[in-house]
């Protein structure tokens, strides 16, 4: 009886050292050692990726999505887009936080709702006729066939920084009109920002929101 | 280049990889757990224990020292949350509450990950870096070690000494996951994930006003999160969020982690049985079943079945831009088929059979190739009952590599198989039958019930993904799915090691004209046959309620 207590507590210590051991190798020289050496070789990616525009000022993350509207109204329950610049995807699964709310912290996350669900069929719906409404011009029509699937839905993070080249292209005459550029200036401009397969065959060709928009920014000042 | 094409590209590329990697590191693992040999950096480590690695240990020494050491880390990681409002590089953030600080300690602990909270407004660095981050490297150690164990009992004769736990977990941990954590790493972070251990992180926005972000040592947690298959994300949103999986590449980079090493034990294990062919054996089985899911899943996702998605034009709710479709389909069946977890896209927004597959994926026990070590252990226990099948249909005893397969080895291997379902569809059964865990679903009817249905069968089988549609921070769920998370995890350890004990004391039975050849392609093909058969009986039921019923449905 007395025997297998101090045998129990013996192997319940030599757990407990195990872990401390293990957790001084694992939780403390590991992470210290792999980010001295992130921050020597990769000291942008290993900080987020930062983005100026054209005059210096830090706009965001590369890899971070972020809306594109214009200042909430009185009466509004949520902002309305900005038309002059290119639109992001949707994120209704995005959030802030809820706990530790002395910080305003982006909290990511998708919706996840099925495919039947009612009301993620809704918001597809609005989303779409949103995307033909706000992307017709006068002389330019969207068909909803049109609208690719990433303009209409929500992303796993919430965060996507990127949109497909084809949304992107459906994007060009409304912003060509808003910002009193050529169509085909602006269609060369989605051109030169989309981004391939990486190796030709990972993933799927996209375009980078924030980069585009940094890029028309600066043509529409120069024109 | 059609979307199709480029996804099947990816899984050939992803095959390729593996392959390469196997013989040099399915090698490699051999002799790390067949070596007499002590690296300095180990010696230390075995005295700080106060251990002597060199010690054989029986069968129910070897599960009180995993028992022993799990038991703390759940107890070590539950009072670091406790007191996480106390501990200075926390920024600022509040302790975790009771109910939910078990929920996550038995899940790092128990390899399961299932997380009832989102990373980045409840976790500061210390309590990530320093406690959940080491469980993954530890809870990951702990599968391979008991894996390895049962391996020796195929391998050793005549005796029940099945190896020292201190040095098995030490060594797994030092000269196998910690070497290819820190190449892993940095391969992350120059793809872009971020590495650092900055606090909230206020950055400008295009339009004006600005973003808060919180910084972290989130590549060296993403790479042993999938290498070690345990899937808690840093961030609510998992490998799906940028900063944790920037670009195709590294999206591919994760699946490969999280496949290497569950595919390359099979190599470990035929090296120290002293026939490779029998590894190929059970690597045959988990390749079948993995391809095909892998096929199955995008044929679906690319069809987009269900109403939404027909109106959005394709099944792209959930998903990130960047990797489509086709990267999304092969990463959420690796991830289910394996015990990690993680997620690029949302399970919940799949299309219903692709959801069904994720679920079923989970169902078979996670063997194909299933989690570190626990895939190894699950599908060598599917071939003993394989055998037995294969014994009783031509009236032989059953033997397995050149040991007897008798009445105690059948009820250890009938007890292991039948834990899981019974947690699984227990605590579904009472969830559904009570008043208020209904209220936690975000959608009605099956995919309601499927929620519910994953979530039990995603923390019995120590997989950790979700429906996570299922607001999960519940009293009952924290408390429930912690218990099925321990239970799932552990109950079947001692099973594995009882086995293991029996196996190793038994006495060589030669081979004869008359032995099953469990070399041969025949043999993978039973194998395959009774990990469906035995989990298609045991879950259709469930199954039929939920997933068929929506599939069916679109």
């Amino acid at each position: 009886m007395n025997n297998s207590a101090v045998n129990t507590a013996r192997l319940i210590g030599a757990g407990l050292r195990a872990l401390i051991v293990l957790t001084v190798l694992c939780g403390v020289l590991y992470p210290l050692a792999v980010t001295g050496v992130a921050q020597a070789l990769f000291p942008d990616r290993a900080n987020g990726s930062e983005i100026k525009d054209s005059t210096g000022r830090v706009v965001g993350s590369e890899l971070i999505g972020q809306r594109y509207d214009l200042p909430l109204r009185k009466g509004e329950e949520t902002p309305a887009p900005d038309l002059r610049w290119f639109q992001p995807r949707p994120s209704n699964g995005l959030g802030e936080n809820s706990v530790n709310t002395q910080y305003k912290l982006i909290l990511s996350g998708a919706t996840n709702r099925a495919g039947d669900n009612s009301e993620l069929l809704q918001w597809v719906k609005d989303a779409k006729a949103a995307v033909v409404r706000d992307n017709s011009t006068a002389d330019f029509t969207v068909k909803p066939s049109d609208v690719p699937a990433d303009a209409v839905t929500s992303s796993g993070s919430g965060l996507d920084p990127h949109i497909s080249p084809r949304y992107a292209d459906l994007q060009a005459h409304r912003i060509a009109e808003r910002n009193h550029l050529d169509v085909q200036r602006v269609r060369e401009l989605v051109d030169q920002h989309t981004e391939g397969r990486s190796l030709g065959f990972m993933g799927e060709p996209r375009v980078n929101v924030l980069q585009l928009n940094i890029a028309l920014k600066e043509l529409t000042a120069r024109s | 280049m059609s979307p199709e094409l480029a996804g099947v590209l990816q899984l050939l590329a992803l095959i390729a990889a593996l392959a390469l990697a196997h013989r040099p590191l399915g090698d490699h693992m051999a002799r790390v757990y067949s070596s007499d040999r002590h690296l300095r950096v180990e010696k230390w480590i075995y005295r700080a224990i106060g251990a002597n690695p060199s010690a054989e240990m029986r069968w129910p020494a070897y599960l009180r020292g995993v028992l022993a050491f799990s038991g703390v880390g759940v107890l070590f990681l539950y009072l670091l949350q406790r007191s996480q409002g106390m501990l200075p590089g926390s920024l600022g953030f509040a302790s975790i509450d009771p109910d939910q600080a078990f929920n996550t300690a038995a899940s790092f602990v128990a390899n399961t990950n299932w997380q009832s909270y989102s990373g980045e407004q409840a976790m500061g660095h210390v309590v990530q870096t320093g406690g959940l981050a080491v469980q993954n490297f530890v809870s990951a150690a702990v599968g391979m070690a008991v894996a390895v164990a049962l391996v020796r009992g195929f391998a050793r004769t005549r005796t029940g000494e099945l190896g020292n736990f201190w040095a098995d977990l030490v060594r797994g941990v030092v000269r196998i996951l910690v070497p290819i954590a820190v190449l892993g790493a940095l391969v992350l972070v120059a793809c872009g994930a971020i590495q650092n251990f900055a606090g909230i992180h206020e950055v400008g926005q295009f339009v004006g006003g600005s973003q808060q972000w919180n910084g972290g040592a989130v590549a060296s947690q993403e790479v042993i999160k999938e290498l070690g298959t345990n899937g808690g994300g840093y961030f609510n949103a998992n490998s799906a969020h940028p900063f944790e999986n920037p670009n195709p590449f590294s999206n591919l980079f994760e699946v490969f982690l999280i496949l290497l090493i569950p595919f390359t034990l099979t190599r470990t294990f035929g090296k120290m049985v002293g026939s490779v062919r029998q590894g190929y054996a059970i690597l045959g089985t988990m390749a079948v079943i993995w391809i095909a899911f892998t096929a199955l899943m995008l044929w679906t996702e690319f069809a987009g079945r269900g109403p939404a998605f027909e109106a959005a034009g394709g099944a792209m709710e959930g998903k990130e831009t960047r990797f489509g479709i086709g990267a999304s389909a092969i990463f959420s069946v690796a991830t289910t088929l394996t015990s990690t977890g993680a997620v690029n896209s949302f399970h919940s927004s799949n299309t219903g059979f692709g959801g069904g597959l994720n679920l079923l994926g989970m169902q078979l026990g996670e063997i194909a190739p299933g989690g570190v070590g626990s895939g190894l252990y699950g599908m060598l226990i599917m071939a003993i009952v394989a055998v037995f099948i294969a014994g009783l249909m031509v009236g032989r005893t059953p033997e397995y590599l050149g040991k007897k397969i008798g009445t105690r080895e059948i009820k250890f291997a009938a007890c292991y198989i039948l834990i899981t379902p019974a947690l699984v569809l227990g605590f579904t059964a009472a969830a559904m039958a009570l008043d208020t865990p209904a209220d936690s679903m975000t959608n009605s009817g099956a995919h309601g019930f499927s929620e519910i249905l994953y979530a039990y069968t995603s923390g019995a089988n120590n997989n950790g993904s979700a429906f996570a549609g299922l607001n999960a921070d519940t009293q009952w769920f924290n408390s429930t799915i912690g218990i099925a998370m321990l239970l799932g995890r552990f109950l079947p350890m001692v099973f594995v090691l009882a086995l293991a004990g029996s196996l190793a004391e038994q006495r060589p039975i030669p081979a004869t004209a008359g032995t099953l050849r469990t070399e041969k392609p025949l043999f993978t093909g039973l194998v395959v046959g009774t990990v469906l058969i035995v989990t298609g009986l045991t879950y259709f039921p469930a199954l039929a309620l939920g997933p068929l019923a929506e599939g069916l449905a679109a």
